[in-house]
């Protein structure tokens, strides 16, 4: 394993100790830790090695770079602070004196000495080790090239919610192309069905539908309604996307939407999507008045004629004759070079506490549902009554947190509730003038005038019980919670059990990631956190990016957020799209694996485990070859080949194996 | 076990670029304190050990080997800490039948969050092989020095 010596050309390394102020050298003795480099690593190549106040400051890297072109340095070593943090920087420094970047190797020993060990002889010695470590790898390293690809123009946005259409409309108004694609019949996510908007209670469908609008016209946005993407292959700036356009049986080029054919459709459909189970829709439909596009759907499970053979009143009736029942799901093929996933949340399905009483007790409501009785152009047309429809409660419970920070169901917070519930408090004492009862484990309104409208609810008059709700009963102990559900709750203000008898019980349901949250991801080459929220490229400083290369995420997907949050993520991934476009072309790390034909055997072991598709068999050959394109450099096929045949650039067997070889150099053996 | 008190070993830990490596610097950056025993060896994804890496380091004097990685279902390239993990099986069975013990090898996921974690499950290895006493693979077993080319002529024989 040993390198430069024997018959080999001897490398000229350079070792440069950073001191970092005293972050290393209170710790490590990087006087010393250069000196033993100078004396001790001679044989292996070292020819300079120096210790430095702040080595990443740009009179460090200027000792770099002189010593580089003077005593002409073929790879260089430093000792400092971790990788992620100044790899680049002393690449660039490599690169502007001459040298392949990629000659340059960074040993941490900051944050994985200095800052984390306690006795200064150990840690010395430990900067030695991890220092060898270092040289002996870098005498493995390979001059490479970053590869550059170019970036198609076109931007792929999944989720046709707030957060979708805000990214689509930012990258459309750009004059780039972008595929809108929905999988519901029309765009406008959870935020169409809702009412009010806290907090400043603005109607939804007034800010939001004009936006959906504008997506719907723009010349640069293709929507695609009711379509799924089915298939992704490709990379950063060259993905080939398939989406299957389900077939609406309704010929858009035809329909005016008119809405004839709804009306004059005689079944009647209980729709538990948009109107959350309390309202009907027609078997075909459009799921709200100002849907975008307005063109209906057919929901072929409930059509009287794909049933039964007969009907065919919509088509009877249509002015256009746009029915067409013949219609077919279609394939639609394009490119594109980035892609936006802002695919958003589910409600949590609160039967799951069955505690709670929901789907059992009748006047339980989920949030859900009561949004859309809220709603002006709802199944209540905006009354607030219960189940019966239409007797206006005088006592109204909220609970809050239901689903979630319960380690039974979710952990986490879903940030939106606690507003949601005093907006739900607000609107039930303006409309009704009803007793509201918010019942709230610690009450979280952290945006902006989210507090005063907190403050606001209390003044209203609305009861706080600060407690987690144990059961929600029709059981009832006393004359006055008979005819009741009764709210059964420790009040922790004042330490005492309480029973609230009311006639109305709101669930405040937390959002959770979609049911089909993986199985998008896996498609997308993304990954999920243990929850099923996307996992961002940095929770703190990238929370628009992925781990994948052009793919990237905004709104709930993430995970739960507010309507000016995910507006605000929608347009941060558009601008981040629009730098790549921007760009034209981009460079991949060169970090690849690649089979070297000639010891490939063609076993095929490595094909199955690449996780990117990107290993190709050729059967004529009986090689594999790797996409290098495609491939992310993991290198687990480097790991698994029997024969040896793959290497990986930057992590290849030698490297690795030297780097242990130097790691243990102090070990007796 | 006395004489192992002033033992101390030193162990050779795998990491994971995306997770495990990023937590490791997370407990440096957040000053959490471990022993100095442990020496890391950065790869880019758990995916990425191959078995001879830790052959090598018990062969060139390592006490201990530890493979971190991300928590299944969080693999940065979605789902080759599986991979690593079979490996980890496999390893610890072959170590016994050579006669090392497998406590010897570890395997702990380590989120990029979870510097904390990572900073106890070092020190619990730590102690762990200081009560197990020095490996002394030279002594105890052939001296067979594992190289590439030594693995590369084992497997074309094979």
């Amino acid at each position: 394993m040993t390198k430069g010596n024997g018959g080999m050309p001897q490398e000229k390394i350079g070792v440069y100790v950073c001191h970092c102020g005293t972050n290393i050298s209170a710790m490590v003795d990087v006087e010393d830790v250069a000196q033993w480099a100078a004396d001790k690593l001679k044989h292996r190549g070292v020819v300079i090695a120096r210790d430095y106040k702040f080595m990443c400051s740009s009179l460090g890297q200027e000792l770099i770079e002189k010593d580089i072109k003077e005593l002409g340095l073929t790879r260089v070593v430093v000792a400092a602070c971790s990788p992620h943090l100044h790899e680049k920087t002393f690449r660039t420094a490599c690169e502007n004196a001459g040298l392949n970047p990629y000659l340059c190797e960074l040993v941490s020993i900051r944050e994985q000495v200095s800052w984390v060990h306690t006795d200064k002889v150990a840690a010395t010695a430990k900067s030695k080790a991890v220092l060898s470590g270092g040289v002996e790898r870098v005498l493995w390293h390979e001059p490479l090239e970053a590869m550059s690809v170019p970036i198609h123009p076109a931007t792929l946005v999944v989720g046709g919610g707030i957060a979708g259409i805000q990214a689509s409309l930012e990258i459309a108004d750009a004059g780039h192309p972008v595929y809108l694609v929905e999988r519901d019949p029309s765009i406008g996510g959870h935020m169409a069905q809702f009412d009010k908007t806290f907090p400043t209670l603005d109607c939804s469908a007034c800010i939001l539908t004009p936006k959906m609008v504008d997506a719907g016209v723009h010349p640069n946005i293709t929507l695609m309604t009711w379509a799924e993407v089915e298939n992704v292959d490709g990379y950063i700036g060259n993905f080939d996307v398939t989406v299957r356009q389900k077939a609406r049986k309704v010929i858009t080029d035809l329909c005016t939407g008119c809405g004839i054919c709804v009306e004059k459709c005689p079944k009647k459909v209980l729709d538990d999507i948009y109107e959350a189970g309390l309202g009907y829709r027609k078997a075909v439909y459009t799921p709200f008045p100002q849907a975008v596009p307005n063109y209906p759907v057919m929901d072929l499970d409930n059509c009287i004629y794909f049933d039964t053979g007969k009907c065919k009143a919509c088509e009877k009736f249509c002015p256009t004759e746009a029915i067409d029942f013949t219609q077919e799901d279609e394939i639609v093929e394009f490119e594109v070079g980035n892609i936006i996933l802002a695919t958003g949340y589910d409600l949590f399905d609160a039967r799951k506490m069955s505690n709670y009483g929901y789907g059992r007790l009748k006047n339980v409501f989920s949030s859900l549902e009561f949004e859309r009785m809220c709603n002006a152009s709802g199944p209540t047309e905006g009354n607030i009554v219960l189940r019966d429809g239409v007797t206006t409660p005088k006592t109204v419970g909220i609970i809050h947190c239901v689903g979630s920070r319960d380690k039974n169901f979710n952990e986490y917070c879903s940030s939106i509730c606690c507003m949601q519930s005093l907006k739900f408090a607000h609107v039930v004492d303006e409309r009704t003038g009803a007793q509201v009862y918010n019942f709230y484990i610690d009450i979280r309104t952290p945006g902006k005038e989210y507090d005063e409208f907190y403050n606001r609810i209390v003044e209203e008059g609305t009861h706080f019980v600060r407690g987690k709700v144990a059961e929600v009963t029709n059981a009832a102990r006393q004359p006055d919670e008979r005819e009741k559900l009764i709210i059964q709750v420790e009040d922790t203000l004042i330490g005492k059990q309480r029973r609230i008898p009311v006639d109305m019980v709101i669930l405040s349901a937390g959002l959770e990631p979609r049911h089909d949250a993986k199985d998008v991801a896996k498609l997308f080459g993304i990954s999920c956190s243990a929850d099923g929220w996307y996992i961002e490229k940095h929770p703190k400083l990238d929370p628009i990016a992925t781990m994948t290369d052009g793919v990237y995420i905004a709104g709930c997907v993430q995970g739960p957020k507010d309507i000016p949050a995910s507006v605000v993520q929608g347009a941060a991934a558009a601008a981040r799209v629009l730098g790549k476009i921007q760009q034209g072309e981009m460079e991949l790390e060169p970090i690849r694996a690649s089979v070297i034909e000639e010891q490939c055997s063609g076993c095929r072991i490595c094909n199955d485990l690449c996780p990117y598709n990107a290993i190709l068999f050729h059967e004529e050959t009986m090689v594999s070859e790797i996409n290098a394109a495609l491939c992310q450099g993991c290198g687990t096929c480097v790991a698994a080949c029997p024969a040896g045949a793959i290497t990986g650039t930057g992590f290849s067997n030698e490297q690795v194996l030297a780097q242990i070889e130097g790691l243990l150099m102090d070990v007796n053996i | 076990m006395t004489e192992n008190e002033n033992f101390e070993p030193t162990i050779i830990g795998f990491t994971c670029n995306w997770c495990s490596y990023r937590a490791a610097d997370l407990a440096g950056i957040a000053r959490v304190k471990y022993p100095p025993n442990v020496r890391l060896v950065r790869l880019m994804c758990s995916g990425r050990l191959d078995p001879t890496f830790v052959m090598k380091a018990f062969a060139e004097g390592a006490d201990g080997v530890m493979i971190t990685g991300c928590h299944p279902g969080e693999c940065h390239y979605l789902e080759q800490n599986y991979k690593a993990l079979r490996r980890y099986l496999l390893l610890r069975r072959t170590l016994v039948a050579m006669g090392i013990e497998a406590e010897r090898l570890h395997l702990a996921w380590a989120s990029a969050a979870e510097g904390i974690q990572l900073a106890r499950e070092i020190t619990e290895m730590v102690e762990r092989i200081r009560s197990l006493g020095p490996l002394n693979w030279h002594l105890n077993g052939d001296q067979v020095q594992i190289t590439s080319d030594t693995t590369a002529e084992l497997e074309v024989a094979a």
